[in-house]
């Protein structure tokens, strides 16, 4: 039974890793070829610094993806906040539908849905090309927003509802309250929702499809217009970059995860041993 | 008192202050573009009132000796294949999840992140990567050749599209029923074995019904994205074409009613498909 399982995993490991391995492979292939190996060398690495339109599409990308993170996070953040202390339990059903859309909903739609709202403004306004960094930027803090809601709620609510008050008692306005205890106590969240928001940005391709304009790639668009003729292996060293990237990124979180449960688990220890002292 | 009802004010204004930003936000990009797909799919491009763009959709015929219309069969063909893909995600993830939640936490936390790392790569590019091992020169059949054992046509079918769909979404299947298991009781799990029932039963009774939750938004994270891509479909099926295909060529050659005419369908079609999930599981849980 045990070793059944292992084969299994291992099945399951080699199905989702060999694509991957076979274009890190072929990303150092000698030829133009994506099908043969044939020798070993870092030319398309050198073809991929020197094309600029790659390097412009990386350059949007990473523009789009900090500026809809940080966006994101901000608007994300204060409407969690808000929600949570929303006494009115229809507005909080209303809200959680709503914020629930974009993550139920198919790409091509929330995609669709907004190009069809901006091609109508632009229409309005008479202009002829209504798709620009400002329409995308908007589509990516929409979708960005739901993930930086869900991730600041719970450390809400596991959150110890004394704390804001007992500094309002001691003499802080709410606002500073709100700065000098919510927020830190909130950090964890808050931190990990900006990184899912700017990974989500990084690797969204259908809503961006729909909502970018000719003047704005971003890198998935750029790929999909390479992707629609033959390939060079150029695009495999992109992704073998984008996979370590991501990887490293990954990593990060996963110590800063670790690090604040570790925080918490230390702080219910402490806690445990004073009660024990008092009894 | 005086100053507490002041406290309170205030804190109210706060909290005006946070949540109206958002909650225009959220109308006026998540609420508002929804109306304009059945604004789009209800009007012609003079943005009169018509009925045209959904009867196209029913009634269209490529050749007019076809009995089935044309877009009732990309839909039946999305959801044909959508579904096939869903189920077999279900079927490799399921068990691979319960492997997950019964390893130790440090395993657990390995595999967790090894699972996630081809969901953070982007999709085009591992779509493509599929593209070139299946094709009839690819590295499937430069294998089959080492072994002896003749070159096979995958590319351009159902299977290879199919393949595509589960390689890129079966971490949308794991993650949620792995979530799931991994809080569910062992208490609960002794207790029907005390009770004299074997692994099946266990398994049959306990754990799948107790997982039904991770396993039904499994399946939304995977039948969703699988009835609309279009990517999958160009790289993988050739000529074949799916639902997002068609809005994707409508919307590339600016037929903006069109397009929203079939995305208008879809919509109504998936809310049905998960309202009746949802129904499935809550009567389930309840009985």
């Amino acid at each position: 039974m045990k070793t059944l399982s292992r084969i299994y995993t291992g099945l399951i490991l080699l199905f989702l890793f060999a694509p991957i391995v076979i274009l890190i492979v072929f990303s150092f292939n000698g030829e133009n070829s994506t099908a043969v190996m044939t020798g070993f060398s870092f030319r398309w690495y050198k073809e991929l610094f020197d094309n600029a339109k790659i390097l412009e599409a990386v350059r949007n990308t990473l523009l789009l993806a900090v500026s809809s993170a940080l966006i994101a996070t901000v608007m994300g953040t204060a409407a969690a906040v808000g929600i949570y202390r929303l006494r009115s339990r229809y507005l909080r059903a209303a809200l959680d539908t709503v914020t629930n859309i974009p993550m139920i909903n198919p790409d091509i739609i929330t995609g669709i849905s907004l190009m069809l709202m901006f091609v109508f403004a632009g229409r309005l306004f008479g202009l002829n090309n209504s798709l620009n960094f400002g329409t995308i930027l908007i589509a990516h803090v929409t979708f960005c927003l739901p993930y930086v809601i869900l991730q600041v709620l719970p450390k809400l609510q596991q959150m110890d509802k004394a704390l804001p008050e007992a500094a309002m008692d001691l003499g802080c306005t709410p606002l500073r309250a709100f700065f000098k205890v919510e927020i830190p106590e909130l950090f964890p969240g808050i931190l990990t929702g900006m990184i899912m928001a700017f990974t989500m940005s990084l690797d969204d391709f259908v809503i961006s499809y729909f909502t970018s304009g000719p003047g704005f790639q971003t890198l998935p668009v750029l790929i999909y217009s390479m992707t629609k003729k033959a390939v060079k292996p150029t695009i495999y060293s992109l992704a073998t970059i984008i996979f370590f990237v991501i990887l490293a990124l990954l990593t990060v979180t996963n110590l800063i995860d670790s690090d604040t449960d570790k925080a918490v688990k230390e702080a219910r220890k402490k806690k445990k041993a004073k009660k024990q002292a008092a009894a | 008192m005086r100053n507490k009802n002041a406290v309170s004010a205030r804190g109210s204004l706060i909290q005006r202050m946070l949540l109206t930003p958002y909650s225009i936000w959220a109308v006026l990009f998540i609420v508002v573009p929804l109306f304009f797909i059945a604004f789009y799919a209800f009007t012609d491009s003079q943005m009169h009132f018509t009925l045209d763009n959904m009867r196209k959709v029913f009634t269209y015929r490529v050749n007019a000796e076809h009995t089935t219309p044309y877009y009732v069969m990309v839909f039946g063909r999305s959801f044909k294949l959508a579904v096939i893909s869903t189920l077999i995600c279900l079927l490799l993830g399921y068990p691979f999840a319960y492997r997950i939640a019964h390893a130790s936490p440090r395993v657990q936390g390995i595999l967790i992140t090894v699972i996630m790392i081809p969901m953070w790569m982007n999709f085009l590019i591992r779509t493509y990567a599929w593209m070139v091992i299946l094709q009839d020169k690819g590295i499937l059949n430069g294998g089959l050749a080492l072994l002896g054992l003749g070159p096979i046509h995958v590319i351009g079918t159902e299977t290879a599209v199919i393949i595509g769909m589960v390689y890129d979404y079966l971490p949308y299947m794991i993650l949620p029923i792995y979530s799931v298991m991994a809080k569910m009781d062992n208490k609960l799990l002794e207790a029907a074995r005390d009770l004299g029932c074997n692994s099946l039963g266990v398994m049959r009774r306990v754990i799948w019904p107790l997982s039904l939750p991770g396993v039904i938004s499994g399946v939304n994270m995977v039948l969703i994205p699988s009835v609309s891509t279009f990517y999958i479909s160009q790289k993988l099926g050739g000529k074949m074409k799916l639902i997002g295909d068609e809005i994707e060529e409508k919307y590339a050659n600016f037929d903006f009613n069109g397009a929203a005419a079939i995305a208008f369908i879809m919509m109504v079609l998936l809310l049905v498909v998960m309202a009746l999930l949802q129904h499935r599981a809550t009567k389930r849980s309840v009985a």
